[in-house]
């Protein structure tokens, strides 16, 4: 009896070594152990043909061996499974430093980018975003601006026409008289857009857009004008940049301000971008003319405000360092993907 | 407006070195431009005397020995012909800058290092300089255009810097000056300024002047127009005699850029640039009728002014006359009838304040400029109208070249133009604008040094306006008077302290155009803004037929050029010429979007606003692979993200897209509204523009989509029972287009909620003229059970029996 068990468990263990796949060895499992066709299970069938004095002590090494082949078999498949893995993973390898598969690049313009960013600081203000027509009239552009039609400070700006009273807006400020005209303070607005002038060289284009703001409400002053630029040039150009402010005019603004800020690229010693000076001209800004306010139906004696406006694309090539405008409006697809959010 | 230091001197004490007065006027806001040092071209020259000189055989060449004080004595070669024993004369030490010169010994070509040289064996240390070298003219010194050495007075210092004895080492101070301030356009002007802001007095022009006493009978003035002219002053000077300028004047009038040409026209060049008065002198003896007449041309008058243009009026140009014709364009430039010659002896002397803007518009209208024209568009004030001509009369008195008669003419709107207008302001206002207190005694300080004479009692602050500061109204402008001189730095930043809150951010539709902005991005497409303008021809690129509505754009009245001379009515001409540009540059692949406004004018009422529509513009180009459903899959991109559907059509007029592939273009519906077309680009334009290249364009209205994008999200719940799906294939005619046999088996079953064409098979194991389409169908669940095998065959059945009848489909 004993024989014919140690005889199994040989002609397994030989049969186990020459295979080398899982599937296979599966087979042989069943071969053994298979509930009823399986050759350990007939040893037991067999235990009817012997006495039954004899039937424990078969039982006994019938389970052992039994027990042995389970263990046996589920380490074989260990073995064989873990060999098959590796072997697959193997034959899987690739070269990771291979490019990545093709994909498109897309961006936002500059202009999208720089617009958004200042939406995003000014919203957090209490700035809603007001759109203007591009097409104006004279008096939203000039007139209601406090720049009658023989005003010199017109010569700072020249104009597209499209007939005697509609123009090509010169300035987003146009928008200020529409936004004013229509709702009572407090008044808290940016206005972003395109505005048109009649130059083109290499540091004007015909185009471009600005970022008009306006703040009316009781007791806005100056003070309040510096403090919310700081604010912007801090957010856009980075902490520990400061605003100055000097003296300039604006028809539209008494007193009128050119504001600069600290120069990012030196921290205001002096390089190349600032021209020595440790100071760029970023915008123009002002306490809101009094006529202004009076040609909207705002009581300037109960009101005050202040409003500024930027160049755009001034802000974008400043910050990312585009050295001319005109790579703004040539649709390059190299230069365009070059600006992600 | 360029303003030299030594001029500036002579108003005000300036103890300040020029950077620092540059830093001053910044300040009060007068941005000096460039600051330059007359003399900044050249260093290193310094007095020389030569002791001795000895004749190098054969040529006009000496050999000088030349003491230059401190700096040593050198060996200094010299070809000038006036080189003498004794004479003092600029040398130029080896490694000095000075002017080279061309062989004329005249033109200036650029600078030049002096270098150790050897002239015919003999060295030379050095160089002895004309005026010209050193950048003299006659104006800026006597003799110095001399072609030879500049001779130098016999007291000059041998060895000292030569800019001091040549007046080189003064500044120019180019001021940007702002258009509220035409009362500093004048030398006196900044130094008005100068002088508040350095706290100085302000030594005022001399302009007394005796009178002869004699008078010429009759002579009048009449100002017809005096809506454009408020003050015209004229003055009768005989016995003048032409003559050059003095030399302090002449350097003074070369300092500021202008020629001097003779004594008379001198003095009104230097009235305008001293005072800022523009000026003019009239020959007597030309005047006819004893008389001068203010008045607006009439229609088809002409005149010929002294550069010998002749120019046909009308009456929107002010014109001077005599009694019969005009004798000056007003304010602009002098006729030459009346032109001051060289034996000029009996002068009119003309000042008068034209206003601004008539100037310009006739300046404009005949395209006619004058330093004078340039200076009455800013705005002259009646003060420096008189002022400017008692300055003019004592100059020629001072010159000794006429007499002043005691013939004059005033014809004034407002009589005296030397008064200050009071204004009393609240304090408290003022401070309130700036959000800061300024001291009282700063308050009075500050507006004395600007001869506003201020006081102050309580809260009201009273001044008296200097008649010449017409720009100052109201608290405002005295707010902005003491923070430019009190100080910017002044101003500390708060945070709208007493602001109410408001509520900030983007609207729902400005939010969806940045969502389809980013939802464009994310399909590979890069955001493009082109100019607003184009021209025809741009719309001949696209072939858009003359009649289309598209060639009805809004013209620009003054465009840069023809190419930007209309408003964009679409924005694909742009597009397409982004990818030419691109194309050419070896850009061989790209996608491309714009969102910008078209702009069409309301023909009905061309006096109102015109509209302005929202457009979007996609353009996807690369070597030739990039098919029509790779774009069409950007705009499922754009529905997709706004839970939008789409439909698309072939255009029923495909003449109206003259620029697509007729067989590969579509026009896109939303609701059952047009919103836009999209297709490749025709192969003629490909060819010619193009060529090798694919173009994909579509073009939306996004006026029209707009209201679809703010669509709120709405949850659909699930399906209790699962979705069956079966897949069929039809044997159709190769003119039947898919769309429609989608909507005809959603039509047959209302059960059916998807269709999805997933194979199409056009070859030799079907028909010629018809294809073969697999569409996978899905199947909602009935409201009470799951969809039975036998409800599925009879849905699909009844989809069958209706695509057979409505297109002869057969299953395959």
């Amino acid at each position: 009896m004993d024989e014919q068990i140690k005889a199994m468990r040989q002609k397994i263990e030989a049969a186990a070594a020459a295979i080398q796949d899982s599937k296979e060895m599966h087979q042989l499992r069943k071969q053994y152990l298979d509930n009823k066709a399986g050759q350990i299970s007939a040893l037991m069938k067999n235990m009817r043909d012997l006495a039954p004095e004899e039937r424990p002590a078969f039982g006994k090494v019938v389970n052992e061996l039994k027990t042995w082949a389970l263990e046996f078999f589920t380490a074989q498949d260990a073995r064989l499974k873990a060999a098959e893995l590796s072997k697959k993973n193997a034959a899987e390898q690739i070269d990771v430093t291979m490019p990545a598969s093709a994909f498109k690049k897309g961006a936002l313009h500059p202009n999208t980018l720089i617009a958004n960013e200042l939406i995003d600081i000014f919203a957090g203000m209490g700035f809603t975003i007001f759109e203007g027509p591009e097409i104006e009239n004279d008096y939203y552009n000039f007139t209601a601006l406090n720049t009658p039609k023989d005003h010199p400070a017109r010569d700072m700006q020249d104009t597209f026409y499209v007939s005697p009273e509609l123009l090509l807006r010169t300035q987003t400020s146009a928008g200020q008289i529409r936004v004013m005209e229509n709702s009572k303070p407090p008044i808290k607005i940016l206005s972003p857009g395109k505005v048109f002038r009649s130059d083109d060289d290499a540091t004007h284009s015909p185009m471009f857009s600005q970022m008009e703001g306006l703040v009316v409400d009781k007791g806005i002053t100056l003070c309040d004008l510096q403090g919310m630029l700081d604010e912007f040039a801090r957010n856009v150009f980075g902490e520990g940049v400061r605003t100055r402010l000097r003296p300039s005019y604006f028809p539209f603004t008494e007193p009128s301000v050119e504001v600069d800020v600290s120069c990012f690229e030196c921290g205001g010693k002096g390089c190349r971008l600032c021209k020595d000076t440790g100071w760029i001209e970023v915008l123009g800004a002002g306490m809101v003319n009094r006529k202004v306010l009076e040609n909207c139906g705002i009581d300037p004696d109960v009101y005050t405000g202040f409003a500024f406006g930027m160049g755009i694309e001034r802000i974008a090539m400043l910050k990312y360092g585009i050295p001319n405008i005109k790579n703004l409006f040539e649709s390059d697809v190299r230069i365009l993907s070059q600006f992600h959010e | 407006m360029i303003i030299p230091l030594s001029w500036l001197k002579e108003y005000v004490d300036i103890d300040v070195t020029p950077q620092e007065l540059e830093t001053r006027l910044f300040d009060c806001g007068f941005e000096v431009e460039t600051l330059t040092e007359v003399g900044h071209g050249i260093s290193g020259v310094v007095v020389g005397q030569v002791m001795s000189l000895e004749p190098i055989p054969d040529t006009h060449l000496h050999v000088c020995q030349v003491d230059c004080g401190s700096h040593g004595q050198f060996q200094i070669c010299c070809g000038a012909d006036n080189v003498q024993a004794g004479g003092k004369y600029p040398v130029a030490l080896v490694g000095a800058q000075v002017y080279a010169t061309a062989r004329d010994h005249v033109t200036v070509e650029g600078t030049m290092k002096i270098k150790k040289g050897k002239l015919k064996g003999f060295e030379s240390h050095g160089m002895l300089c004309s005026g010209i070298e050193i950048g003299l003219n006659d104006d800026l010194y006597p003799g110095a255009e001399y072609c030879g050495l500049l001779v130098l007075p016999e007291d000059a210092q041998i060895g000292a810097d030569i800019k001091q004895i040549t007046g080189l080492d003064d500044w120019l101070f180019d001021i940007s000056i702002t258009a509220n301030r035409p009362d500093c356009m004048s030398v006196l002007g900044i130094a008005r300024e100068v002088a508040a802001a350095l706290g100085k007095p302000l030594k005022m022009p001399a302009t007394d002047y005796k009178t002869d006493g004699t008078s010429l009978d009759g002579f009048k003035v009449t100002v017809e127009a005096n809506d454009l002219c408020p003050r015209y002053q004229a003055h009768y000077v005989r016995n003048v005699k032409i003559a050059q300028s003095p030399a302090w004047m002449r350097r003074r009038l070369a300092l500021v850029g202008i020629r001097s040409i003779s004594n008379i026209v001198d003095i009104t060049n230097y009235v305008l640039k001293e005072i800022g008065q523009p000026m003019h002198a009239f020959d007597l003896r030309q005047l006819e009728g004893n008389q001068i007449v203010v008045r607006r041309a009439k229609q088809d008058e002409t005149i010929v002014t002294l550069d010998e243009k002749e120019f046909k009026l009308n009456p929107n140009n002010l014109v001077i006359c005599d009694g019969k014709k005009p004798v000056a364009l007003a304010g602009i430039m002098g006729g030459l009838n009346s032109e001051i010659k060289d034996d000029t002896a009996d002068v009119v002397f003309e000042s008068a304040k034209f206003l601004r803007d008539n100037v310009r518009k006739t300046s404009r209208a005949l395209g006619q400029h004058s330093d004078s024209s340039q200076r009455f568009e800013k705005g002259v004030d009646e003060y420096a109208t008189q002022l400017g001509l008692k300055r003019a009369l004592h100059l020629i008195e001072e010159l000794g070249c006429g007499s002043v008669t005691e013939t004059c003419a005033c014809e004034a709107v407002h009589a005296d133009p030397t008064a200050a207008r009071p204004l009393t302001v609240s304090i408290a206002s003022v401070n309130a604008l700036l959000g800061i207190t300024v001291p009282d005694d700063e308050i009075i300080r500050i507006l004395t040094n600007l001869d506003f004479a201020p006081s102050i009692s309580g809260d009201a602050l009273s001044v008296q306006i200097p008649p010449y500061r017409e720009d100052i109204e109201n608290a405002p402008d005295i707010a902005e008077e003491l923070i430019r001189m009190y100080g910017y730095d002044h101003i500390t930043p708060t945070f709208l302290a007493a602001a109410s809150v408001t509520n900030g951010g983007r609207n729902a539709a400005q939010n969806a155009i940045l969502k389809l902005k980013r939802t464009l991005a994310a399909q590979g497409l890069c955001e493009a803004i082109h100019y607003s303008f184009y021209s025809q021809k741009d719309l001949d690129l696209l072939r858009i037929p003359a009649d289309a509505p598209q060639r009805q754009a809004i013209r620009l009245l003054n465009p840069i050029s023809e190419d930007l001379s209309i408003m964009r009515t679409m924005l694909a001409p742009s597009m397409l010429n982004a990818v030419i540009r691109n194309v050419r540059r070896g850009n061989n692949e790209g996608g491309l979007f714009e969102i910008a406004k078209t702009y069409h004018s309301a023909e009905e009422h061309p006096s109102e606003e015109p509209e302005e529509r929202e457009a979007l513009s996609i353009a996807l180009f690369d070597g030739g692979k990039l098919s029509f459903f790779d774009g069409k899959a950007v705009l499922e991109a754009v529905a997709a993200a706004f839970r939008l559907e789409f439909t698309y059509r072939k255009p029923e007029d495909a003449a109206k897209y003259p620029f697509l592939h007729p067989g590969m273009s579509a026009v896109v519906s939303l609701e059952g509204e047009e919103i836009g077309w999209l297709g490749m680009l025709a192969h003629d334009i490909t060819d010619a523009e193009v060529p090798e290249h694919t173009v994909f364009l579509a073009e939306l209205d996004l006026t029209k989509l707009r209201p679809y994008l703010c669509k709120p999200v709405q949850f659909a719940p699930l399906p209790k029972y699962p979705v069956e799906q079966r897949d069929i294939a039809l044997l159709v005619s190769d003119q039947v287009i898919c769309a429609d046999l989608e909507a005809a088996m959603k039509r047959a079953c209302k059960s059916l909620f998807s269709v999805k064409l997933f194979d199409v098979y056009k070859g030799k194991q079907i028909a010629q003229g018809k294809q073969s389409l697999a569409f996978s169908l899905r199947f909602r669940a009935l409201e009470d059970h799951a969809l039975t095998d036998k409800e599925l065959d009879q849905f699909v059945a009844k989809i069958l029996k209706v695509l057979a009848k409505d297109f002869e489909a057969e299953q395959r």
